[in-house]
This record gives C-alpha cells, structure tokens and sequence, in this order.
C-alpha cells in the first residue's frame, strides 16, 4: 500500500518532469525511501493512479539495482566489491558484517534492522573499502568502525 | 587551471573568487565566438571518450528549436571518482559551464544527471542552483541577457551503462538505461528526440576557466594534443590516495614520487591500470617510462580515459582482479546485443574457473578469444570495456594465469 503522502506528492513529483513517464525512477526512490522496498502491490497501484502501465514501472524497477523488490531491513547495508575495496580487504568486510549480525548476503536480521548486500563501485575509491547504510557512505572502513557505525544505529533504531 | 584549488562550496565564496565573471563575459559573445574559444582550447571529453569539446558543441543545428545540455554526473566506472570531489569542492562551476554551454549551443534547459547512489550530492547540486536562481544567475533573462536557462537534477538508481551518453538520455526519460543504435547521434536527435549535448562534469566546470582566459591560453596549459589540466583520481595502496588535478603531459614517475608518496610500506608496484577499470593495464616499468596524456598512453597501448587510476601492487593476484573485473562487466552488461550478455558471461565463468584451479590451458586462449570476438560488435562500448582488461590482463601477466591453471599460484597461496 502506498502512503498517503506518497499519493499526495505524486503530482508534485511529476510536474518536475517534461513526460509522465519520466518520473518514475525519481517516484520510486521515494517509495523506497518511505518504506525501504517496493512490493508488487506498490506497483500495481502506481500504474493505477499514474495511469502508466504497470509494465513500464516494473521493467523500470527491476533494470536499476538500488530498488529492492525483497523485504530489506531498515538498514540496509551495500558493500562495494570492486576491484579498489577489493584491493583493500573488501572481502574481509563482507565476512566481518555477515558474522556480526548472523546474517547471509538478502537475509534479513530477526529484529528487522538489518541486511546486507554486495554491490558495484560506489565511486569513492580513494576511500576504500567503502559501505553504505541507506543513503550515506561510510569510506576507509575496518572492523572497528563497523562496531561503532552498527552500535549507532542500533540505539538510534 | 584549478578547479579543486579553493573550497568554493557555497555561492558566496565563488563569487569571491571570481565566479560567474565567465558567464557575465559570455553575454558580451556571440554564442559562436565561445564555440570557437572552446575549440581553440583544445579541450577533450573527460568522461573517458577524450572527445574534443568545441567540435561536439558545433554539430548542434542552428535552429530555433528546443535544445538540451546535459551534464553527465553517472560517474560509475571503478576507479573513478572526480566528479564527485568536484561536486563537493566546487559546484557551481559546473553550474555556470553548463549555463554558458547552453548559451553557446541556444538550449534553454539543462538536466543534472547524478548516479543514484550519490545522494548526498544530488542534495549539494540541488541546493547550489537554487542558490544560483536567487541571485539571478539561473531562470528567466539571466542578468538582464534576454537568455532563459533551468537545470533540473535527476538521479538514477544504480546502473553503470548509465554513464553512456544515449543509455543516459533513456534514464532521464523514464526508461531502463539500454543505449540507443546510432546514428542519430544525440546533436541531432537526443533527448526527447530534440538536439542534446552531453559533457562530463570536468569538462563543463572547466568551462568558465575557457571563457574568461581565452582558448588560446589554456590550450597553453598541458602539452600539444592533450591540453589543460586533468583529474586523476588514484586508488589502490599509494602513501597518499586522492584526486588530484595536474598538467597532462607529467611524467608518470613525478606523479606517483612527488604526488602520491609512492606504495605504502610494504607494497611494491606491479601495474597500473590508468583511465578507470576499463582501460588496458600497463606494467610498472611501462608506467614508469611514460608521461600522463591522451598521446603517451595511446602509443603504450592503454587510453587516459577517466583519469580513474588503479594501483595494482605485487601482493594482488591478477587472476582474482581480473575475475572481480569480468563478474562487474557481467553484471552491468544491459543485455541488448549478444556478444556482450554473452561474452560477459562466458568470461566471468572462465575466470572463476581458472581462479579456482579448475581450468584447462585452452581456457586462457579461449578468454582472450572471446574478447576479440566481442569488440567493436555491440551498440556500445561496454563490451569492449570488458574485452581490453581481458587482453591486456592475460597478455602481461600470462604466467600468473598459467600459475592458476597448474595449481601453484604463490600470491593467493597454493
């Protein structure tokens, strides 16, 4: 289902755009914001109210990777694994995060908060290795800082 | 040229350091005199092409009908990330080159297109033009010139064709990012089917340098066919990993003593792959022996392309990078033409295979056939992005791919 507010900014989100169409991406991200992954149902209810097919908004969904379509916790964690954060141990922080909250990469942990997935490069190289929690990077990562970075957001929930 | 030098991060401090004097110059020149300043400049596409700018800029048709500019922020290649440091140090410069491209190429309006992930900095840009259409340098008649310019941010969500022109214009339009067959080349047919020019953010916040100290001047800076100042930005184990902007034509050998502080303690230098992830990799005693310019690279077989440079020291395995490589060309690849799915496939596959001791000596031949086979046959370059790693990987370091398949690999420890 989506939010009232999400229906209600609808039209304000696409008045930005030249074409309807363009703005899914942009009403997705938003979507996702609010709620953290987009069901199925989300779309078809889109489709309805933007009057685009649901086609469209769904190839649109699942071509760019930053949308889940799967139940992620409420922080979502992105590990870059490419070759700079491989270079600097990426692979040990994947292990590291995966130990601490007992969890496999698209699982998520049982009080909801967290999942992790491997991605592409984030394009902070000189930073590496380098995570992102939601909408923030976190550069020059080690077990230490992971600790803290968790601990933060465990209290924060 | 220093476009990193001050921390012009908010509008103020631009203006004190001289901003926006480029675009109140552009005003006093015809839309084709700037052209020619810009060509005269010699200024290349720094998104990786190289591309010379001007010329890019003049195929645009002199109607009166509406045009676009669009800056391209997808800034996703591994290895690569200047854009990003331009955006947190100096934003509005590349507010005021595409205001000034604009009026040079008669478009009105102008889109921002940032990689999804860079939300903080979609924020940044957002904040800088509203800050540029209170002080009047953004909207309606630009200080007083009758010229109506807008920019509208857009952010993608994770995809690095992207970063290709025409897969870029798909994106904005709401659509999954597959490039475009071309011709049409976007000056005639981009955006919303009307003329667009698309330019990296490096190369439109080096504008206003252009404008305010003339083409002929700038194209001083730098060496003959390579001119003006780049971005690299270095990763891997150097002393001091960073963006920096130096002249092109600096000898490689200055620029990692004088500027990166050589390897970290304990690492030597193996190879370096200089223009982002999907340039050809050279050896360290290449590297050493060559200056940092469009030409030099070219004629050691490797490109400049995005200036994004990756340090490979000894203690990597070039088997392992070479996979980790393969497995993102794979995962990026849109899908459109065959040999690319399917070679990025194959490749990752084989490599995992020859990474895991389970390959057989033809499987080196057959990766580097693959590759052969899928360069120059695709609507984009993203398989021959894979294909030059793969080449160049298996032609320089073939004993460690040799190593993998008889089982004795000393850097991964078998």
């Amino acid at each position: 289902m989506l939010s009232e507010k999400i229906k209600q900014n609808l039209k304000n989100i696409i008045s930005k755009y030249e074409k309807k169409e363009s703005a899914i991406i942009s009403i997705l991200h938003e979507i996702q914001k609010e709620k953290n992954y987009i069901e199925d149902s989300d779309i078809s209810e889109l489709a309805k109210l933007t009057e685009l097919p649901y086609s469209k908004i769904k190839a649109v969904l699942t071509f760019y990777t930053m949308f889940n379509s799967k139940k992620v916790g409420k922080y979502h964690i992105q590990i870059c694994r490419n070759i700079s954060c491989h270079m600097a141990g990426a692979k040990k922080i994947e292990k590291y995060i995966s130990e601490k909250l007992g969890i496999r990469e698209g699982e998520v942990t049982k009080d909801l908060l967290f999942s992790y997935s491997t991605v592409e490069c984030l394009g902070s190289c000189g930073t590496a290795p380098v995570i992102m929690i939601n909408e923030t990077y976190y550069e020059n990562v080690d077990e230490k800082k992971i600790d803290e970075i968790i601990e933060k957001l465990k209290v924060a929930k | 040229m220093n476009i990193l030098l001050n921390d012009n991060f908010d509008l103020k401090t631009y203006i004190t350091n001289g901003g926006y004097n480029a675009l109140k110059k552009s005003f006093t020149l015809k839309p084709e005199e700037i052209i020619e300043e810009v060509k005269k400049s010699g200024l290349r596409g720094r998104g990786g092409a190289g591309f010379p700018t001007g010329l890019k800029w003049s195929f645009i048709p002199k109607t009166k009908t509406q045009k676009y500019i669009v800056c391209n922020s997808d800034e996703s290649e591994p290895g690569t990330f200047k854009d990003r440091e331009i955006i947190h140090k100096n934003p509005h410069s590349i507010i005021e080159g595409m205001i000034i491209a604009g009026y040079a190429i008669g478009a009105s309006k102008g889109y921002f297109y940032i990689r999804g992930e860079f939300a903080r900095e979609a924020r940044i840009m957002e904040k800088s033009i509203y800050e540029a259409k209170e002080a009047g340098y953004l909207g309606k008649n630009i200080l007083k010139s009758g010229f109506d310019f807008d920019i509208v941010v857009v952010r993608g969500a994770g995809a690095y064709i992207c970063g290709e022109e025409t897969a870029l214009l798909e994106s904005i339009e709401g659509k999954q990012g597959k490039p475009r067959i071309k011709p049409p080349f976007p000056a005639v047919k981009g955006l919303y089917g009307c003329p667009t020019v698309i330019n990296n953010v490096e190369t439109l916040a080096s504008v206003p340098y252009i404008v305010i100290y003339g083409g002929e001047n700038y194209s001083k800076i730098g060496v003959e066919k390579s001119s003006g100042t780049k971005l690299f930005s270095v990763s891997g184990p150097v002393k001091k990993p960073g963006v920096y902007e130096i002249p092109l034509g600096l000898s490689f050998k200055t620029f990692f003593y004088d500027w990166l502080g050589g390897m970290k303690e304990g690492e030597e230098l193996k190879a370096v792959i200089p223009g982002g992830s999907s340039v050809p990799v050279i050896t360290a005693e290449e590297a050493m022996n060559t200056k940092l310019d469009y030409e030099s690279l070219q004629k050691i077989g490797t490109m400049l392309g995005s200036g994004g440079m990756i340090i490979i020291p000894k203690s990597q395995c070039m088997v392992e990078l070479l996979y980790v490589l393969a497995r993102f060309y794979h995962h990026e690849s849109c899908g459109q033409c065959t040999p690319c799915r399917e070679g990025s496939g194959w490749i990752e596959k084989t490599l995992n295979k020859i990474l895991n001791y389970k390959a057989k000596k033809q499987d080196l031949d057959l990766i580097v056939d693959i590759s052969n086979n899928m360069m120059g046959r695709t609507i984009c370059p993203l398989a021959d992005a894979l294909a030059m790693p793969v080449i160049s990987f298996v032609q320089k370091f073939r004993e460690e791919f040799e190593s993998h398949i008889e089982g004795n690999c000393k850097i991964c420890g078998k």
